[in-house]
């Protein structure tokens, strides 16, 4: 590890405006500066600033960065009312680390893969210009969605997959002031500047999570991945799905492990919402959310991973909550 | 900066001007507790488990500069070997390791998760997120984050589900 200063913030305020490195659970961060991916000269460690609670906010509830993501997994009033965002966090990572992850953390974890890591391989993403190990490369878990010629990463968490889905919006705040992000607008595409895998700016803090109103019927993360447990996501759905009279209500769905940020298509939802189920139209669905997929190669096999999974989950939404 | 690290109920003041000490090599190299081993130092293995505050971690994902005044609790604080905690005894009942390198981790993974149990924490195999029932595909989700080169995986379920049964759930 190269050395750093290191601070610890009483309040947020602390850690607002200043270049230091915000610290939360670590296990991103320290994972990378172990290998020297990442080299920041100070840290700014926010574990005892508070920000520690969940709490209703109106019909809906607000996260603190700090939350753990076993306590928000655990958590009653998440596991009654949004028990998608329940099922995510309990999908990634170990115990031990989901003890350590923070909310705020989890979503600023890198959007990276294996050459990221290795600081002989050429990646955009890390040392920007020096071109992209993956395309071309061993690219199994890569991006068949969103993907530029500079950096074909997926991001991957998966509490913003749901959040995503569950339409969760970001609070954050900077020198300026505070603002708001959709979760669906948090992490941005690579284009030409993959170095940046969200819309945080330098400066800024992640204070918050507020999840609106709750959306019922049934809601299912599956994720698909190498092994069951402690692996991350070959391809993911996050779905919430109401049922009226045998026809979908309301539809949401978000996909992980297929591009550098959480992917929503509403179109598809769009399509399914007032239908009678039926495999074809999953199908259609499915279509419509690999508009524009293209596989590298290795990772070809995303796409008919995705369409298949996609029309699992559904098939399992509609009947139980029929 | 001075730190104190409460580990196994002893105060220990660490000074640590260069921060650059995970809690793993604090444990290890500054208080020679080499119990809690070292596999992987990336978070992937669990060899390095230790509970703080009441919750297990992997130390080799954390800095020992972020844990001052906290409880931190090693696999040589759980039992002695005249005296060994319910959990080290089921893991010798059931042959629960070959070259025993993972399993100070495995131990105190088991002990954190059944309290987890205990507090009705679902995972990823409790169905309706309700509370949930020690079977062995929990014991299996719940300890996947420790790895075990040897393979010794029956036998660590076996243990676990016999400490857990003699304990009324509780490793304690
Ligand atoms: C072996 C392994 C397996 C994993 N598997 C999965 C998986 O399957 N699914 C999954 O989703 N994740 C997985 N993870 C990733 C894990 O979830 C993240 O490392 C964790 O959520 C990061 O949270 P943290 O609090 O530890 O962040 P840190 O490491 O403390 O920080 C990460 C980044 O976030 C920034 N940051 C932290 N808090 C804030 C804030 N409030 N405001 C602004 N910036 C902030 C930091 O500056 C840093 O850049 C895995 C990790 C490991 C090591
Ligand atoms: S895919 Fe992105 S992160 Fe991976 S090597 Fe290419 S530029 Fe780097
Ligand atoms: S040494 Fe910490 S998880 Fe492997
Ligand atoms: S007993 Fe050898 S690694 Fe588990």
């Amino acid at each position: 590890m190269r050395a750093f200063d290191y601070a610890r913030a009483q309040t947020p305020a602390d850690a607002i405006g200043t270049d230091a490195r915000i610290i939360a659970g670590g296990t991103n961060l320290l994972d990378l500066m172990k290998l020297q991916v990442e080299t920041p000269e100070r840290l700014i460690d926010i574990n005892h600033v508070g920000l520690d609670q969940v709490e209703r906010d109106g019909d809906g509830l607000r996260i603190g960065a700090l939350v753990r993501n076993s306590d928000l997994a655990a958590h009653p009033a998440v596991r009654q009312d949004w028990p998608l965002l329940s099922r995510a966090l309990l999908a990634g990572a170990s115990p031990q680390l989901r003890n350590r992850a923070s909310t705020g953390g989890n979503l600023m974890q890198r959007t990276r893969c294996y050459y990221f890591y290795d600081l002989d391989a050429p990646c955009n993403k890390r040392v920007p210009g020096s071109g992209c190990g993956a395309i071309g490369g061993v690219n199994r878990i890569h991006a068949i969605l969103g993907a530029s010629e500079h950096c074909i990463a997926t991001y991957p968490g998966d509490m913003a997959v749901a959040l995503s889905a569950l339409d969760a919006v970001v609070e954050v705040e900077g020198p300026d002031g505070r603002r708001e992000i959709p979760a669906t607008a948090f992490h941005r595409l690579p284009g030409d500047r993959p170095d940046l895998d969200n819309e945080l700016q330098p400066g800024e803090m992640i204070l918050s999570v507020r999840l609106p109103a709750p959306l019922g019927g049934r809601q299912i993360y599956r994720k698909v991945r190498d092994r069951r447990s402690y692996a991350f996501a070959l391809v993911s759905v996050a779905a919430a799905v109401t049922m009226q009279g045998g026809r979908m209500d309301r539809v949401r769905l978000a996909f992980g492990g297929v591009a550098h940020k959480p992917w929503r298509v509403p179109a598809a939802e769009q399509m399914l919402a007032g239908q009678a189920p039926s495999a074809e139209l999953f199908d259609r669905a499915a279509a419509a959310v690999l508009e524009g997929a293209r596989g590298q190669g290795h990772n070809d096999f995303k796409i008919p991973l995705l369409r298949r999974t996609l029309a699992a989950v559904l098939a399992e939404a509609v009947q139980e909550s029929a | 900066m001075d730190v104190t690290l409460t580990v196994n109920g002893t105060p220990h003041v660490l000074n640590l001007e260069d921060p650059r000490v995970s809690l793993l090599d604090a444990l290890r190299q500054r208080l020679d507790l080499t119990g809690t081993k070292k596999g992987c130092d990336h978070g992937q293995c669990g060899a390095c488990t230790v509970i703080v505050n009441g919750r297990r971690i992997n130390s080799c994902m954390t800095l020992a500069v972020m844990h001052d005044g906290d409880e931190i609790t090693t696999i040589e604080g759980i039992g002695t070997p005249g005296d060994l905690a319910p959990l080290q005894q089921a893991f010798i009942r059931h042959d629960g390791f070959q070259c025993g390198y993972c399993t100070p981790g495995q131990i105190m993974s088991a002990t954190a998760m059944l309290e987890e149990v205990r507090q009705g924490w679902p995972s990823q195999m409790t169905g309706d997120l309700g509370r949930p029932e020690l079977t062995d595909d929990e014991i299996r989700e719940r300890m996947s984050g420790n790895i075990c080169r040897c393979s010794c995986y029956p036998n660590i379920v076996d243990a676990i589900r016999d400490a857990a049964g003699r304990t009324g759930g509780t490793a304690a």
